[in-house]
């Protein structure tokens, strides 16, 4: 029996139930998924990618894939950064402006082109433009990309990230960030399923 | 960096990569670093000296990839864990993850005219009842909004998977959506 971590708390997972057993059997994984959580959010350093923008594009990436218990926790991370608070209602509005299905995109040029599939291009409304000032609309347009059309992204899109003020190491980080969030809004709602058909 | 022949179908043969924005040069490598990259050989790779830019979050991902798939002390067998990394690889687009994983999951099945079918053919390939059910419940996960229901773990229970072994597909199968983003996003493969 471990104490309740992160992905315990979202799936709602109690010590001594059997998925709590189930996820002991993993305890390298469950703790370094932990870690990953920690490292990114109570980062060490956080110079190159500050905590407000961080909770920001969490709030945007977990409510692009619905609400659910993962979109309210880190909702109410942006609400509880003193930078952040502001910016709760216009990522709502970015959120239902960029809802969409996924995955889409195109593959390289040649036999898999049949398999391409259109969707939209997602870009930051205009008042959210002044919200949000240049290094975060860059990243939450990056953010749609990486959640619905990942095989659409381009060397282009990397320099206007740098274009916008994103250091390498920012980029690296921020882009760990909208992927570990893939991950565990997943697992998440995989381990929610498994319990409730396990009653 | 210029695109060095990208691969345009998908493959089990061995590809490259390479990265659109700078990974650290090996001699500025320090400990902290080398903490981040757990394997100390992984310096030589382009991609994991991209990613030790940022060493903690790069140690913690990678030992968290490594307890998915390598600890087979019990739960799914190897070979389905790759199964669902291809899958999921296949269904997001990510040429390069799917090379690797289709590989292993080759070698650890010895199925591999089967593993080419699902990259020839796409996550529709039908290889059999149990095979069929890891593709499915990985396509569901990998899906935005998450697809993934009550259907795919029944239909996971009756190929035979109990709790332990599903929880090892929803594992493997929601890493390859970290891991695809990153492979997809910060550069390209090579041939």
């Amino acid at each position: 029996m471990a104490p309740k971590d992160i992905i315990d708390t979202l799936a709602g997972i109690e010590p001594g139930s059997t998925l709590d057993a189930i996820r002991a059997r993993r305890l390298q994984a469950r703790e370094n998924a932990q870690k990953s959580y920690l490292s990114l959010f109570e980062p060490i350093d956080a110079s190159d990618f500050s905590l407000a923008e961080r909770a920001a594009v969490a709030a945007f990436v977990t409510g692009l894939h619905g609400e659910s218990p993962v979109a309210a926790f880190y909702r109410e991370k942006l609400a509880a950064n003193a930078d952040g608070a502001a910016l709760v209602e216009p990522i709502k509005s970015e959120i239902a402006r960029g809802t969409t299905s996924g995955p889409y995109g195109a593959f390289p040029a040649g036999p898999l082109s049949v398999e391409n599939k259109a969707g939209p291009i997602y870009r930051v409304s205009t008042e959210g433009k002044s919200a949000f000032g240049p290094r975060l609309v860059a990243a939450l347009e990056h953010a749609h990309l990486l959640v619905f059309r990942p095989r659409d992204a381009a060397s282009a899109d990397m320099k206007a990230l740098l274009a916008a003020g994103w250091s390498t190491t920012g980029i690296v980080t921020f882009s760990q960030l909208v992927a570990f969030l893939s991950f565990q809004v997943r697992v998440v709602s995989g381990l929610r399923t498994l319990a409730a058909a396990s009653v | 960096m210029s695109t060095v022949n990208p691969p345009v179908v998908f493959t089990q043969d061995e590809l490259g990569w390479v990265s659109w924005i700078a990974p650290l040069p090996e001699a500025e490598l320090t400990e902290r670093h080398f903490a981040g990259l757990v394997d100390r050989a992984r310096a030589k790779s382009e991609y994991f000296r991209l990613l030790v830019r940022d060493p903690e979050v790069l140690e913690a991902r990678t030992k968290t990839d490594k307890d998915i798939f390598y600890n087979v002390a019990d739960g799914l067998p190897r070979a389905e864990r790759e199964l669902a990394a291809a899958a999921t690889s296949r269904y997001n687009g990510c040429i390069y993850c799917a090379s690797v994983h289709a590989r292993f999951a080759s070698t650890y099945s010895k199925r591999r005219d089967d593993v080419q079918r699902l990259l020839d053919e796409g996550v529709g390939a039908d290889l059999g009842e149990r095979w069929n059910a890891v593709v499915k419940a990985s396509v569901a996960l990998a899906a935005t909004p998450i697809a993934f229901g009550p259907d795919n773990i029944a239909e996971l229970r009756r190929a035979g998977l109990d709790d332990a072994e599903i929880v090892d597909v929803i594992n493997g199968a929601s890493f390859f959506n970290w891991a695809n983003r990153l492979m997809l996003s910060l550069g390209e493969p090579a041939k």
